[in-house]
């Protein structure tokens, strides 16, 4: 059955792969430990839940680096990437971001559902307790510190990473090097920026929507910008390697892409929670 | 390991048909990823089916009779809803045909994404199992399970069930909406960008088409769903006070993200269901669909006013009248794209040359049932009427109409008119139409009497009821037991198609049938259209 030699069709027909069955064999391991870990319940008499937590998260992790691994060798070396495939892995991380602010939807959703009605007389028992908004009792961080800075931080890597992309469009090794380590070190500084606000926070995280919202999307960005940076981080090392070339590298611009969507949630985040949110900080 | 032993045989043709366990457990093919999701769908239904036989088996009589805790039944009820939602009818419609007959209808090798689309099916496993285990751990103090509904609602899902069954819940959601999200983003890359030559979108076939708007549906609404339990689980957890007015919280945000994705979803399941009607009344009427274009672009309609319809099913938390006016308003506009559709089905067999085959059956009883139900809906989606119809067996029945009787038809529709393309192999059209029969008699009995419970107010999610509504309890559920029963046909035909030998031709229907799939052979190659077609003629 020689037919590979009468396929006439630029799409990619991928070999049979262990990884999807072994990823969501993980996943489900991560699931109950995390379950285990949350409730403390004892399997055969031992506490085990963060072993289990731990080893699905270690499966994952594998499957993950495991199955992207295959995608670079198939793009490189397989040369299965024809343009009409490459099409269609645009089509998808296009599809994927705009879950992911669907994801995003959510969490605004529950922070204006309190904040535009912080005293809506048919909620009793919430108007008591919020009155205004930000809520009575709440001390706010104040927008024009440490909140800009993050702003600027993440604004000027979103530039530093348009400059990697210019510099490797025009061949420029040392430029795309010098560019995106600078994108994936401002990516770290914004998050330790992050945990080092959220350690001075003057609210907390349980017992108060403020907290709730406040640390849920926020912290649902931070987590994004980790993944994003991680993402910088890869196509740092691919650089280092030689995998990309003025004309091929779409890993590097699907990185872009997801690193200028963290880029705007964070600009919604500032402007509804921070700025909008954060009630009297305006005197500066 | 098995990426080094492949990264070196690139050309070795054993990759291109793999056989064995290797075949169905690393599968990147999309006929053969189908019908795993089939066949799981199928094991999947037999155990929502059972959860709710032993409902009706309660149900027959007043008082208590197999459930000795009456929580035990609402953890029942709650399994059968997510179970035939989530396991059920998805895999089968989305993964299931969706996977088998999208890229066959649009002349495309395979799906845009082969590996990923094993992830959906294996992801939706594992979230089954989840599910399965919350069955049995503890969900309210002292039993097992949780038996708030499929609906999840806190507060009985944060205070009410403190127990680890519902974090099993949560995560089993978590997985199927991560497998479904990737599908999505699949399905919507194939249709879009692996297309045969000359199909344009206004060339595509309309279960395409339905499948396209049921993805788009699913990438926007999951996330939202995945934001809510993600609050629920905090809320469980970690003392975050989302849903809990007294952290100043509010329950009823809860309701408003989960059917901002509820909605969608009920769309979900059933678009892909209007896709295989267009191919079945199509093809047995021998004239191409009527109002093609008008078709499609009510499905378009219907999922986009789907998705600002949502809180029609909250009329009595205690919106804004201003705010039900706008979404009975916006509800009912929904049923002018639904009658396009059922009037361009019934145009579609006007004047045709019908052939009653058993897939015809169950298509023209899914437009009739349907209509029962989307004419049921109308009457719920008014305000006033809902406060009376709120929580009772009327909404019970609206839902079954709409989803068992269309969905789960048009899954068995589905099955008897491909499964010859399928597997190469023919069910006997009398055991099909003898199961229409039995299940259409068996779901009228089982669901047209709840109409009567719900005007006289039984309300829903009790496991006993006053004497006054034993009879029509006890018809019920006879009509469960028949509907059920059916399922022994369907499977005798099953056994009759493979037993009898006979081997089905390339296309079985003759010349009403012209989408692509009917071009090859019975079952299709492994790999299909390696040369890939060109669409010139305007059929679609």
């Amino acid at each position: 059955m020689a037919q590979t030699a009468e396929i006439k069709h630029d799409y990619h027909l991928v070999d049979p792969s262990p990884w999807p069955l072994m990823g969501s064999v993980a996943a489900f391991v991560m699931m109950v430990g995390m379950v285990l870990t949350m409730k403390s319940l004892p399997v055969l008499g031992l506490k085990m839940g963060p072993y289990v937590l731990g080893a699905g998260f270690l499966g994952v992790l594998y499957v993950m680096a495991s199955w992207w691994t295959d995608v670079t060798r198939e793009a490189g070396p397989g040369g299965n990437h024809t343009r009409v495939v490459q099409l269609s892995h645009r089509y998808g991380m296009i599809m994927f971001i705009a879950s992911e602010v669907m994801f995003f939807v959510a969490w605004f959703w529950a922070y204006f559902d309190a904040a535009l009605y912080p005293a809506d007389p048919v909620q009793v028992t919430r108007s008591q307790l919020l009155g205004a908004w930000p809520p009575k009792g709440i001390e706010t961080f104040d927008p024009w510190h440490l909140p800009l800075l993050n702003t600027l931080i993440l604004l000027t890597s979103g530039t530093t990473v348009t400059w990697a992309h210019q510099a490797m469009l025009e061949g420029d090794r040392k430029g795309v090097l010098q560019a995106l380590g600078l994108t994936v070190g401002l990516g770290l500084l914004f998050s330790i920026c992050q945990m080092f606000e959220y350690s001075h926070a003057a609210f907390g995280f349980s017992g108060h929507i403020y907290g709730a919202t406040f640390f849920m999307a926020t912290g649902f960005h931070g987590f994004h910008v980790l993944i994003g940076t991680i993402f910088l981080a890869v196509c740092l090392w691919r650089e280092y390697l030689g995998q990309f070339t003025p004309t091929r590298h779409l890993g590097f611009e699907f990185a872009a892409w997801y690193w200028h969507f963290v880029d705007v949630v964070w600009l919604f985040l500032f402007a509804a929670i921070y700025v909008w949110g954060s009630g009297a900080h305006s005197g500066h | 390991m098995a990426h080094a032993a492949h990264a070196g045989h690139h050309d070795d043709h054993a990759h291109h048909t793999p056989t064995g366990w290797r075949r169905w457990l690393y599968s990147t093919n999309h006929k053969d990823i189908g019908t795993l999701y089939l066949l799981f769908s199928f094991m999947a239904g037999i155990i929502g089916g059972l959860l709710s036989i032993a409902m009706r088996m309660e149900l027959q009589e007043p008082g208590l009779q197999i459930f000795s805790n009456p929580q035990t039944y609402n953890v029942f009820v709650t399994g059968h809803g997510l179970i035939m939602v989530f396991f059920l009818v998805m895999p089968a419609l989305i993964g299931g045909f969706g996977n088998w007959f999208v890229p066959l209808m649009i002349g495309a090798p395979d799906m845009a994404f082969p590996r990923m689309n094993n992830i959906s099916f294996w992801l939706t496993v594992s979230g089954f199992c989840l599910l399965i285990m919350s069955l049995f751990f503890e969900g309210a103090p002292g039993s097992y399970g949780f038996g708030g509904g499929w609906t999840v609602y806190p507060p009985l899902s944060t205070t009410g069930h403190p127990g680890p069954a519902l974090d099993f819940g949560i995560f089993s959601l978590h997985l199927a909406g991560a497998a479904s999200i990737l599908g999505a983003i699949n399905f919507i890359t194939t249709i879009l960008n692996m297309r045969a030559p000359g199909m344009t979108l206004h060339k595509m076939p309309l279960f395409a088409w339905s499948i396209l708007v049921t993805a788009f549906l699913l990438l926007l609404a999951l996330p939202v769903l995945a934001g809510a339990i993600t609050m629920l689980l905090t809320d469980r957890n970690f003392g975050t006070t989302f849903f809990d007015p007294a952290g100043g919280g509010d329950p009823v945000l809860y309701q408003h993200l989960f059917w901002f994705f509820g909605h969608p979803e009920v769309y979900i399941m059933i678009l892909p269901a209007f896709g295989i009607v267009s191919h079945i009344v199509s093809t047995f009427s021998k004239k191409p669909i009527f109002g093609y274009l008008g078709m499609a672009y009510a499905m378009v309609a219907i999922g986009v006013v789907g998705f600002v319809v949502w809180a029609h099913h909250m009329y009595t938390v205690g919106l804004s009248l201003q705010t039900q006016a706008y979404f009975v308003f916006a509800t009912m506009v929904i049923a002018v794209p639904t009658g396009v559709k059922i009037f361009s089905w019934i145009a579609t067999m006007w004047g045709g040359s019908i052939k009653f085959s058993a897939a015809m059956h169950w298509a023209v009883g899914f437009i009739f049932l349907f209509t029962v139900g989307g004419v049921t809906g109308v009457v719920l989606s008014n305000a006033g009427v809902d406060r009376y119809m709120h929580d009772t067996y009327y909404v019970v029945e609206h839902f079954p109409y709409v989803l068992s009787l269309g969905g789960v038809f048009m899954i068995f529709g589905g099955v008897y008119y491909w499964f010859p393309k399928m597997t190469g192999r023919i069910i006997p059209e009398n055991i099909g139409i003898l199961h229409f029969w039995v299940a259409f008699a068996g779901a009228n009995i089982l669901f047209f009497p709840m109409h009567f419970l719900g005007l006289a107010g039984m309300p829903r999610r009790y496991a006993d009821y006053p004497d006054a509504f034993a009879d029509w309890n006890r018809i019920v559920s006879f009509g469960a037991y028949l509907f059920f029963a059916g399922l022994g046909i369907f499977l005798y035909g099953i056994y009759k198609a493979y037993s009898s030998g006979v081997q089905a031709a390339a296309n079985p229907w003759g010349p009403g049938a012209t989408t692509l799939e009917w071009t090859l052979s019975s079952p299709p190659p492994f790999h299909q259209y390696e040369t890939l077609p060109r669409i010139v003629d305007t059929e679609h």
